[in-house]
């Protein structure tokens, strides 16, 4: 977000993101969870809300819940569940399963690339809805023709994380987008597809004048389907609010609809918005209390998070941890190779360096990769040891990275052979003989002309010499 | 006593007599006496006699049907029954057939019970008397002027006509208790969790009880222990560490101690009558060698006031999803938000509109506290209040019913009253403890008085123990009804 567009204020931002469990069965009844089956075909009396059904809660849900709550730092908690209550077509119960004062996780905290640390307040557990398709009516149910309910999803498991308001711009809200993403892959307990729906972003922004530290009044924003959305949402959010104030007027707290085809949110009816949850126990379960042994396994068995990565590749390549080629290279799951090559006490800088610049924009393309971590290092060395000028380095990297092999042979394949000395001085000699008069002029001390010699032996050697060498080369025959 | 159940599931198993020749003679007095009654919103004689001569055949074959052998057996219409309608007595459910059985109906298939149908009830188990049902009320068999009780009163009036030897009924606040005690047969609430709620309509979750309806507490008891049990299905079910229901009959009363509770026996409300049998009730147990005492449970007297927070606040999330939307009813509207007032409006009948409405209030935004908070500390009040009692005393006594059977319309103008109907029962299911309405006597007018045994959690092996010393004492009920 540019500054100007916000002069003399500061936006707040705080996120609640639906995650969807990858369970093999839903949250209270032994239905599949899969997303795209034909509508309708995953249902029982009990995630259909027939009379007299009852939940049974899923304990590899609550497994996953715990794994979320300890890869952000969470205290994980004995909680009870509660009845959320409201009528809408896509909640067959008319109620929804849900934590309320006492959720399964709280107050954690997740760590950005930049090293900030984004609060938590809460991650609880819930069932999803059903979904519905308005047709007619503007895609909203009131005024729609008819509507069309799949009950396939109702009763998914969700977690529902909710962070502090401590994120100041939109591009730190999809940072943290990002990275909780990057956590929830990574524990195993959700795809973070948000194409897919199994991760939903709602935000909370609210903006104050700069330097203050009291909190405005906050809008909640709604039907974001992707990072940038949510990033558009928020700017645009801000500005709303900011011209509200600048003119005056006072910014009233409701939910506010992101419509993505006018880049602008708009204010949902109060007619769809005016409810009273009426929470209360939900008796049809019983307190959730896992014990102190299960939930030290749980977090035993999580496997090494982005943050520690992060650490860990910057200490290996000697930079700082908030650098934008560690985060890339980390996000990406290349840090193995990084730490293959420090294994192997090559040059991790330089390996960390072609992962973020050449291999990331490589797979930013094509998105598959498979790369054999001993012949990279290899290649890191090839390049490090002058066998190959950067140049052919990365090209050989780029052959490397879509087809695998070994690199001496691609180096080779592609007449990269090394050029021994004698080679190489016998095309410099080549070059000065056949242009007497640049060369006068550079042995008198004009030395921009070592521009126009090593462009010459790098023609005249089909780009296989190392230019540095031969640079050193003319400057070494200039003085004898 | 062992009672009908017993004596018919002894004869089927041994071949003595047909599970059909005994399914006939009960349609026989169904034939001749429902059409005044009206226990039954549904008897499903066809697929009785299927069943029965399927039963039969079993027999012939060598095998063993089970411990319920050829017993015909009512359900309450809130009891899921595949492939059968299940109304809970409502005209929102029109239509609706649930595509799966009961865990109880399961269960008592499984031990070779013939279900003869569905009987009816209060709307949705929301009343003292069956007459807020959709499709008229139920008439008690004693005298077809009075009411049978409810909101089990389809149940409890089957089995003492003799349409069935035993039915299961649901007590939310004394619906299985209150009609038993008013149709002079043994009704009994057990333990909560002692029997699966999988498949049983709910009112009210953390009240409502599957039990039976028998003619005698030994055939109770074995209905009890046929149905009871740990179910996967109910995560309130009670894992499976328990003595039967049955396991300690024959024993007497000698040595037990009995409390007879101050607060009910005395109560405003109860007659004459009634406290004179209960009096009766609790010397006749000094008389068979038990330690019988008054006892004091003061916070009972708030049970009813916390009830009705608790069980309408239950009840009008339970009942949100009757919305026209997937099953039953559904009324036109303009939109969304029309269909819903429509259907609903219609749907409902007055009782269950009131406590919809009651409970939707109890749980609002700035009235939890003070009514539904304020209920769940009253009902921690009764536990710790029966904990103490339960220290000096095996078993609690006190009248089921305030009356004997009132009269059809005396009550219905008046939901206050009604609701008093419950003053006794209400705490058994506030605690979660089980209690059994066993007859004893008549009233002034003729018509049975029950006593209520109270217990303990999972108190039902000694509950049952007292109310066969009570049955061999009781005066006679009045005959067959």
């Amino acid at each position: 977000m540019s500054d100007d567009t916000l002069s003399g204020w500061e936006v707040v931002v705080g996120l609640e993101v639906h995650c969807e469990l990858r369970t093999e069965t839903k949250l209270f009844c032994g239905c599949r969870n899969v997303f795209g089956d034909e509508p309708n075909t995953n249902v029982c009396p009990v995630c259909l809300g027939l009379p007299g059904s009852l939940p049974v809660l899923n304990k590899q849900a609550v497994e996953y819940a715990i794994r979320i709550g300890r890869a952000l730092h969470c205290r994980v908690q004995p909680s009870m569940f509660h009845r959320k209550n409201y009528f809408y077509p896509d909640m067959p119960k008319d109620f929804q399963i849900s934590q309320y004062d006492v959720p399964v996780n709280a107050d954690g905290w997740l760590e950005l690339p930049s090293g900030k640390r984004v609060g938590i307040v809460r991650a609880h557990m819930e069932e999803d809805t059903g979904k519905t398709t308005h047709v007619g009516g503007g895609g909203r149910i009131h005024g729609a023709a008819h509507s069309l309910v799949d009950y396939n999803r109702a009763g998914v498991p969700l977690v529902e994380i909710v962070s502090d308001p401590d994120m100041r711009s939109a591009d730190e809200a999809r940072d943290y987008v990002d990275e909780l993403r990057a956590i929830l892959v990574a524990t195993g307990a959700s795809d973070g597809k948000m194409e897919e729906g199994s991760l939903r972003v709602d935000c909370n922004v609210s903006i104050r004048p700069q330097g203050s530290t009291a909190l405005g009044t906050r809008c909640e924003i709604k039907n974001m389907n992707s990072l940038r959305s949510l990033g558009r949402a928020i700017v645009y959010e801000a500005s709303r609010q900011v011209e509200v104030l600048s003119s005056g007027g006072s910014v009233v707290q409701e939910t506010r609809h992101w419509d993505e085809a006018d880049g602008r949110t708009h204010a949902m009816r109060s007619k769809e918005e005016a409810f009273d949850y009426r929470y209360f126990p939900e008796p049809d379960l019983v307190s959730l209390a896992p014990s102190q042994e299960w939930v030290r396994a749980v977090e035993d068995a999580l496997p090494v998070l982005p943050a520690e990565r992060r650490r860990r590749v910057a200490e290996a390549a000697g930079v700082q941890a908030g650098s934008e080629p560690v985060a890339t290279v980390v996000r990406l799951g290349l840090d193995a190779l990084v730490m293959a090559t420090v294994a192997a006490k090559a040059d991790a800088a330089l390996a960390l360096r072609r992962l973020a610049n050449e291999v990331a924009g490589q797979l930013a393309e094509s998105g598959v990769h498979d790369i054999d971590p001993d012949a990279f290092v290899r290649l890191v060395r090839m390049e490090h040891d002058g066998e190959l000028t950067s140049a052919q380095a990365r090209t050989v990297l780029k052959d490397f990275v879509a087809d695998g092999g070994d690199p001496k042979a691609i180096a080779r394949q592609l007449g990269f052979e090394a050029m021994g000395s004698q080679e190489l001085a016998g095309a410099v000699e080549t070059v000065i003989s056949a242009n007497p008069k640049e060369w006068e002029r550079f042995s008198c001390g004009d030395d921009k002309l070592v521009g126009f010699f090593v462009g010459k032996v790098k023609a005249a050697t089909g780009g296989k010499a190392d230019l540095r060498a031969a640079t050193e080369m003319l400057r070494r025959r200039r003085g004898a | 006593m062992s009672g009908p159940v017993h004596a018919i599931a002894a004869d089927v198993r041994s071949g003595r007599r047909s599970a059909a020749e005994v399914l006939e003679e009960h349609l026989g007095r169904i034939a001749e006496r429902e059409g005044s009654v009206h226990a039954f919103n549904l008897v499903t004689a066809d697929a009785a006699r299927q069943r029965a001569e399927q039963l039969d055949r079993a027999v012939a074959a060598g095998g063993d049907p089970g411990p319920l052998a050829g017993v015909p057996v009512a359900l309450k219409d809130l009891i899921c029954t595949r492939g059968v309608p299940t109304t809970c007595s409502s005209r929102i459910l029109e239509g609706w057939v649930p595509p799966y059985d009961a865990t109880v109906v399961s269960r008592l298939a499984g031990a070779g019970a013939v279900f003869v149908g569905k009987a009816n009830m209060d709307e949705f188990a929301m009343g003292s008397s069956t007459e807020h049902s959709a499709f008229g009320p139920t008439r008690n068999p004693h005298d077809l002027a009075r009411v049978p009780g409810g909101s089990s009163g389809g149940s409890a009036a089957a089995v003492a006509a003799g349409f069935a030897a035993a039915s299961l009924g649901s007590d939310t606040g004394g619906s299985i208790r209150q009609p038993a005690a008013l149709c002079g047969v043994v009704g009994v609430k057990p333990t909560y969790g002692l029997v699966s709620r999988y498949g049983l309509v709910a009112f009210a979750s953390s009240l409502d009880q599957i039990g039976p309806f028998a003619t005698t507490v030994a055939d109770a008891a074995l209905v009890l222990d046929a149905i009871a049990g740990h179910d996967p299905r109910d995560s309130t079910s009670l894992p499976d560490e328990r003595a039967a229901a049955g396991s300690r009959l024959g024993r007497g009363a000698q040595g037990l101690r009995v409390g007879v509770i101050a607060e009910l026996a005395g109560a405003e409300g109860i007659s004459a009558d009634v406290a004179a049998r209960v009096n009766e009730a609790a010397e006749a147990l000094a008389a068979a060698g038990a330690k019988v005492e008054e006892v004091s449970v003061p916070s009972v007297v708030y049970g009813l006031s916390a009830y009705y927070m608790i069980a309408p606040a239950e009840a009008s999330s339970n009942l949100a999803r009757y919305d026209g939307v997937r099953y039953g009813l559904r009324k036109p509207g303009a939109d969304i938000t029309d269909m819903y007032v429509a259907t609903r409006s219609a749907g409902f009948g007055p009782e269950v509109k009131r406590r919809i409405m009651l409970g939707t209030y109890a749980l609002s935004a700035g009235y939890y506290d003070a009514y539904y908070g304020k209920a769940q500390k009253v009902r921690t009040l009764i536990i710790r209040d029966f904990e103490a009692a339960y220290r000096s005393y095996d078993v609690l006594l006190s009248p089921t019913s305030p009356t004997t059977a009132f009269e059809l319309g005396a009550k219905t103008s008046d939901p206050l009253t009604m609701y008093l109907n419950d003053v006794c029962t209400i705490p058994s299911n506030l605690a979660g403890h089980p209690a059994a309405s066993v007859p004893f006597g008549t009233g002034d007018d003729g018509l049975p008085v029950g006593v209520q045994v109270l217990a303990p959690a999972l108190g039902e092996p000694v509950m049952f123990q007292v109310a066969e010393v009570l049955e061999a004492a009781a005066p006679s009920s009045g005959g067959a009804a």
